[in-house]
């Protein structure tokens, strides 16, 4: 926290975590899928359902996944912009269980070549997000960093293999988290970075041995 | 960010600089930008707070239809010299409404330190800055000391509404409005401190209990008791009057009475107003 989240962000209102919060959310997915969003499904939890509607939680959603910024005043014209760009949109609501924070939601997207991905991430307050599982695997990342997600069998060297390269790059790492679904099995990698880390040396580990899906969040690129 | 207001006067003192100068450098070297990259984005907030006033429309409505229109009622009566506040608290109030039910319509506005709550600051500051033809300069520094003081209420209890009730939006924001106008008067750094003391002292204990679970009602109007509470306390430290608890203990009893708040009044709507035989009424037609 620093004295620009005492003044500021400069937002459209009128939550920050039920309208800021739900726009970087949709945001976040957005730069996860790269590509334009052709079919949304937008599942509520918790008081992103019951109160969602009065906060405009569903078109900050929409203006997210769209590429618009917090401080954009086209958000509540949102859908609008969504029929221009041939994008289709549903709500529904979702039980997370109850250890899912109450500003949840989950996303499922299929982008303009097919490509899918499934986002579940809630707004924290104040603006900040966690994203929380992708794809059905956990994963814990704000977004304001550049994230690396790696999906990985779960053998040894990987760990080694991801952060040789970061090193090799120069890229310093912020934060670094493992899970896994049981000895052996998936594993996953979430590794927020200071620097951003290059398309080549994404698609170098994208061929690697054991390697199944890398995801890349840019916290930079534009949309 | 500081977490004492104490401590940020002792530094002052001993660095001879003054103190929106102190939050600065403080702010500067934990988030490693220059001090002109930060002044230049301060200064920006305050021009999206200029903006924030302007843009209202007193044709727009929330989408629960619960708000919007009302400082335009304000005006009208300010510009029929009719208002009992008298025109420069007229033009408060009607900007914190302006600000804050643009607000809960969509419209851009600064979180100062929260959207609930985003009306008290800007309304306090320009009104002050139309009145005494402050430069924007002057006004960014302004907003520094609201910042810090902010800064230290985060630290020490919270901002948020789910975790401290409204006394920790709107309350802080008071707070922070009521020292950056002690600073804009020329007041002591033991003014700027009584000030803020001062200010939230008289609304500690604000319970958050939103109907429906909106921004609505009743943040909108609580706005306009933040802006003039932070103006009366300004005046009242600026007289000679001190807090007889200074500002960080203060900020501490605020913590305090956040966690002996029962979760019905933290922002759930589920206590309060939000549980009223119109509060239900209401929650139940949209």
């Amino acid at each position: 926290m620093n004295i620009f989240d005492i003044i500021g962000p400069i937002m459209v209102g009128p939550s920050s975590s039920h309208t800021a919060g739900a726009v970087k959310i949709g945001r976040v997915a957005r730069r996860l899928m790269d590509e334009d969003v052709k079919e949304a499904r937008i599942l509520f939890h918790g008081s992103f359902w019951t109160t969602g509607k009065g906060h405009g939680t569903d078109c900050a959603i929409v203006a997210g996944l769209l590429g618009l910024n917090v401080d954009d005043d086209r958000i509540p014209l949102s859908f609008d912009l969504a029929k221009e760009k041939k994008m289709t949109i549903s709500f529904d609501k979702i039980d997370l269980g109850e250890n899912a924070h109450p500003n949840s939601t989950k996303l499922i997207l299929k982008g303009i070549s097919g490509k899918e991905l499934e986002v579940v991430a809630s707004s924290i307050g104040g603006g900040r997000i966690m994203v929380n599982e992708l794809d059905g695997l956990t994963a814990n990342f704000s977004g304001d960093y550049p994230t690396l997600i790696v999906h990985n069998l779960d053998q040894p060297g990987h760990v080694a293999e991801v952060t040789s390269m970061l090193q090799h790059k120069s890229i310093n790492i912020a934060t670094m988290q493992l899970y896994r679904s049981g000895r052996g099995a998936h594993a996953v990698m979430i590794v927020e970075c200071d620097q951003e880390v290059p398309k080549s040396s994404i698609h170098w580990l994208e061929h690697l041995e054991g390697i199944e899906k890398v995801t890349y969040y840019s916290s930079q690129t534009e949309i | 960010m500081y977490d004492s207001i104490n401590k940020l006067i002792e530094d002052s003192q001993k660095m001879n600089l003054p103190l929106w100068k102190v939050i600065q450098k403080e702010d500067c070297h934990e988030e490693n930008i220059s001090e002109e990259e930060s002044f230049s984005l301060m200064k920006k907030m305050y021009e999206a707070m200029k903006s924030s006033e302007k843009s209202y429309n007193p044709k727009l409505r929330s989408r629960s239809g619960l708000v919007g229109g009302e400082a335009g009622k304000i005006e009208k009566r300010r510009m029929n010299r009719e208002l009992l506040v008298g025109d420069f608290m007229g033009r408060i109030m009607e900007k914190a409404l302006k600000i804050a039910e643009s607000n809960a319509c969509m419209k851009r506005i600064v979180a100062c330190p929260t959207a609930g709550s985003c009306g008290v600051l800007p309304a306090v500051l320009l009104t002050l800055q139309e009145e005494y033809n402050y430069t924007d300069e002057d006004m960014t520094k302004a907003l520094y000391i609201a910042a810090g003081i902010g800064g230290v209420i985060a630290k020490r209890a919270s901002l948020s509404g789910a975790e401290g009730g409204c006394q920790a939006e709107i309350g802080s924001a008071s707070a922070m409005a009521a020292g950056a106008v002690a600073f804009l008067k020329n007041g002591s750094n033991d003014d700027i401190a009584n000030a803020s003391a001062l200010a939230l002292k008289s609304l500690l204990g604000l319970a958050c209990d939103p109907v429906a679970g909106l921004v609505e009602v009743p943040c909108v109007k609580r706005n306009v008791v933040g802006a003039l509470n932070a103006i009366s306390s300004a005046d009242m430290a600026l007289a000679g009057i001190t807090s007889r608890i200074p500002a960080d203990e203060v900020f501490d009893a605020m913590k305090l009475i956040g966690h002996c708040m029962s979760s019905e009044i933290r922002e759930t709507g589920k206590g309060g107003l939000a549980v009223t035989p119109q509060g239900e009424k209401i929650r139940k037609e949209l």
